[in-house]
């Protein structure tokens, strides 16, 4: 974006229009604390008083699927829980983006064990993963600073999936392009 | 000695249905009385134990897998006797295949313990309601806890489990209109479950008819995972227990092995104990009381309560270098010493929280909308309390005076002057009101341990257990070969077993560990505190709203990772 005229006397901006909507998107990311765990405590440190995530554009944390565009798996995923967390990820509107917070969310941990799913990005796409067990709220807090980046940079898979299915219906493709479902419909290497 | 005289003279006494083979003293803990006896007696030997000797806490069953003995299987039973301050563990070899009685109609805290001893080693309970699975998903094949059981075999799940209700039977006046009823799902992802709770639920109007609980969506195979590392390798797993007081777990799990090992801590390492035990109790409790008022509608409690938690963070994370998860503890006393300046901020903390405490009974314990929300609803009676095998909290506030700090003191908690708040209700309001009373003591507990804590060192001296100092490690070849020979083959404790115990925040968390003489624990079971409370859930919020039940499990404090392990 570019400013053409100082700020204090006439604010005009030109922009690309996809550009606008990756900046709005940005600063109001509806997170949706998938917290299972250590880590879902930690994430309402986030939230607190003391580390404000309200600073960063995050704070309006929603519960149910339909009102987020940002899931936070913040916890320990097992098996049980798996395909919850899948139907979780397939009932948020897009774009939706996600944040792997913690080991465990990221590659399980050092449970490396019968009943603990061994990484999450086998059930959905990871945008961020964050180190740490738990991660600090600092760290946290820079996963969604960088996810913000990679935001508006229209570099997310769930973005560039839209981008394509906005040139498909230019185009009047009608046959099923296998990108489109990659994300929406397929399980990921599960089964 | 002379209790367990009487005992077995009493018990030889009874009808023929009772067979024992063995009653002895136990090695580690001089209450404890340990019976062995065959599968058929059980239900017997409990029914005993409960109506003629005042046992009335069924604490624990484990099981215990020996793949080299005949008989093969091994359900180990915890009984407490509160008035004579008695322990009873009741051992009972089986083989595989063969049945053990039930003991659900004579203790309703068998009915989830059974369960899991099915799930996790396979023992099949005869008479047991709903012998299904419990932590492990309805699709999981095979026991995980047997030896034979590979730890890294995981089995995807394809889908979460239906419910169902059995139909009512059909009366033919009931109005199809006035008489229907609701099946809700709430959880596992629901605000009001705290992230890893199911329940289902039949609802006429908004009373909950009938209920389900599922729990399991946070087993991460804690117990697996202590098998297949070494003694102190188990410390980081036990701060995930529960996560909101890591420390009390550590002190919990360390406590177990030192007395097996028969190791008397420095004062020193003691005091540093009780302190971050008691910091961790107000901090649990501020969650608890924080999460609930969420649920409840009142967003400023959770920050008030928050406030304080980062504070209390603050301090742990200068002794330890993390915030929440500390594993701060080491067999034979402590990691890290406390200095001046920690035990002045210490202090200042102790008086901030104080006021914190006095702000937050402010805010909710006169407030009407709080009091219609809590009082009267999720009662518990004294005797249910006490038949789910309820400990900490939740078993003072339907007023049962049992704190094992002043029960069966250790670490010195017989110096320290602090009362039991108990109440008598057993509602919602009963159980916050116990806990904000029960910071309070802990801040006396706080302020008269920091002043009086001695000087010292924090941990034993014994090359066996613990590492030595680094400083000795790179200047001399003993020290380093020490340190090797411990990092590599672990503590080795003697063959046995022991059951230890410590008051958590939530009520009495214990460890039942067999050691086979090895660097890795042969078997160690956790005994959760919330675990048995959450098991009465179901019965709790029958008949009642189901805005109520949002506020009760709020209350009954379950914290997953303690409750799945």
């Amino acid at each position: 974006m570019k400013t053409l005229t100082p700020l204090d006397q006439f604010p005009i901006f030109t922009t690309r229009i996809q550009d606008f909507i990756n900046w709005s998107r940005k600063h109001s990311l509806w997170p949706l604390p998938f917290g299972t765990a250590c880590c879902g405590i930690e994430y309402m440190a986030v939230v607190g008083t003391h580390y404000d995530v309200s600073r960063f554009g995050a704070e309006v944390v929603r519960f149910s699927p339909r009102q987020s565009d940002l899931l936070i798996v913040a916890g320990t995923i097992v098996e049980k829980m798996a395909p919850i967390l899948r139907n979780i990820y397939e009932q948020m509107p897009d774009p939706k983006w996600v944040i792997s917070m913690g080991v465990c969310a990221s590659s399980g941990g050092f449970y490396r064990a019968y009943h603990t799913v061994q990484g999450i990005e086998s059930i959905v796409p990871v945008d961020v993963y964050v180190p740490g067990c738990p991660p600090t709220p600092e760290a946290v807090i820079g996963a969604i600073i960088k996810l913000q980046e990679k935001i508006s940079k229209g570099d997310t898979p769930q973005q560039r999936l839209l981008e394509k299915r906005k040139m498909a219906e230019a185009t009047a493709q009608t046959a099923e392009d296998s990108d489109q479902t990659a994300f929406t419909s397929t399980p990921l290497g599960r089964h | 000695m002379e209790y367990r005289f009487q005992l077995e003279q009493q018990l030889k006494e009874r009808p023929q249905t009772i067979r024992f083979d063995r009653i002895e003293d136990s090695q580690t803990n001089p209450n404890e009385i340990v019976i062995t006896a065959p599968a058929s007696s059980i239900s017997g030997i409990a029914d005993f134990l409960k109506n003629q000797k005042n046992f009335r806490w069924l604490m624990d069953i484990g099981a215990v897998h020996y793949p080299e003995r005949e008989k093969n299987f091994e359900a180990v039973y915890h009984f407490f006797n509160r008035e004579q301050n008695k322990r009873v563990r009741v051992k009972v070899p089986v083989k595989e295949g063969e049945k053990i009685p039930s003991l659900t109609p004579i203790y309703k805290a068998a009915d989830w313990a059974e369960r899991e001893a099915y799930d996790m080693m396979g023992l099949e309970f005869e008479g047991h309601p709903n012998l299904t699975r419990i932590l492990c998903h309805h699709e999981f094949v095979g026991h995980p806890l047997r030896k034979d059981y590979n730890p890294r075999q995981n089995q995807i799940l394809s889908k979460p489990q239906e419910f169902h209700f059995d139909p009512l039977p059909e009366n033919e006046d009931d109005d199809v209109l006035t008489n229907h009823r609701n099946i809700l799902n709430m959880g596992p992802s629901h605000p009001a479950t705290h992230g890893t709770f199911r329940w289902f639920v039949e609802l006429e109007g908004e009373t909950v008819m009938r209920a389900k609980t599922e729990i399991g969506y946070l087993h991460r195979c804690f117990e697996k995972m202590a098998e297949t590392h070494k003694y102190s390798q188990v410390i980081p797993y036990t701060d995930r227990l529960n996560y909101l007081s890591a420390p009390m777990n550590n002190d919990g799990y360390c406590k177990t092995i030192e007395t097996l090992l028969g190791v008397d801590i420095p004062d020193r390492a003691k005091f540093i104990r009780v302190i971050l035990n008691e910091f961790s109790r107000i901090i649990d409790h501020m969650v608890c009381i924080g999460t609930t008022s969420v649920d409840m509608g009142a967003l400023s409690t959770f920050w008030f309560c928050f406030k304080e938690r980062e504070n209390v963070y603050s301090l742990f994370e200068r002794l330890c270098g993390n915030r929440m998860l500390t594993s701060i503890t080491r067999v034979g006393g402590m990691i890290t010493d406390l200095d001046e300046d920690w035990i002045r901020d210490a202090k200042h903390e102790v008086e901030r929280l104080r006021k914190a405490i006095d702000e937050i009974d402010g805010l909710l314990s006169n407030n009407k909308i709080w009091l219609d929300r809590m009082q009267g609803t999720g009662v518990v009676s004294k005797e249910m309390a006490l038949d789910y095998g309820f400990t900490g909290p939740c078993l003072r506030a339907s007023g049962v005076d049992l704190d094992l700090r002043k029960h069966e003191p250790y670490y010195h908690y017989d110096q320290f002057e602090f009362d039991i708040p108990t109440m008598s209700d057993g509602d919602n309001f009963s159980r916050y009101y116990v806990r904000i009373c029960e910071m309070r003591e802990s801040c006396r507990i706080l302020e008269q341990a920091l002043s009086k804590i001695p000087k010292g060192p924090i941990i034993i001296k014994d090359p066996s257990i613990v590492l030595p100092p680094k400083k000795e490690v790179y200047s001399n070849i003993e020290a380093l070969m020490n340190h090797f020979m411990l990092i590599i083959e672990g503590i080795k404790p003697p063959k046995g077993d022991v059951y230890s115990y410590t008051e958590a925040a939530n009520g009495e968390l214990g460890f039942y560990l067999v050691s086979d003489g090895t660097g890795n624990p042969y078997r160690l079971k956790v005994r959760p505190p919330c675990f048995y409370i959450y098991s009465s859930f179901e019965e709790v919020i029958t008949g009642g709203l189901i805005a109520d039940a949002v506020a009760t499990l709020g209350q009954f404090n379950v914290i997953a990772g303690e409750l799945d392990r």
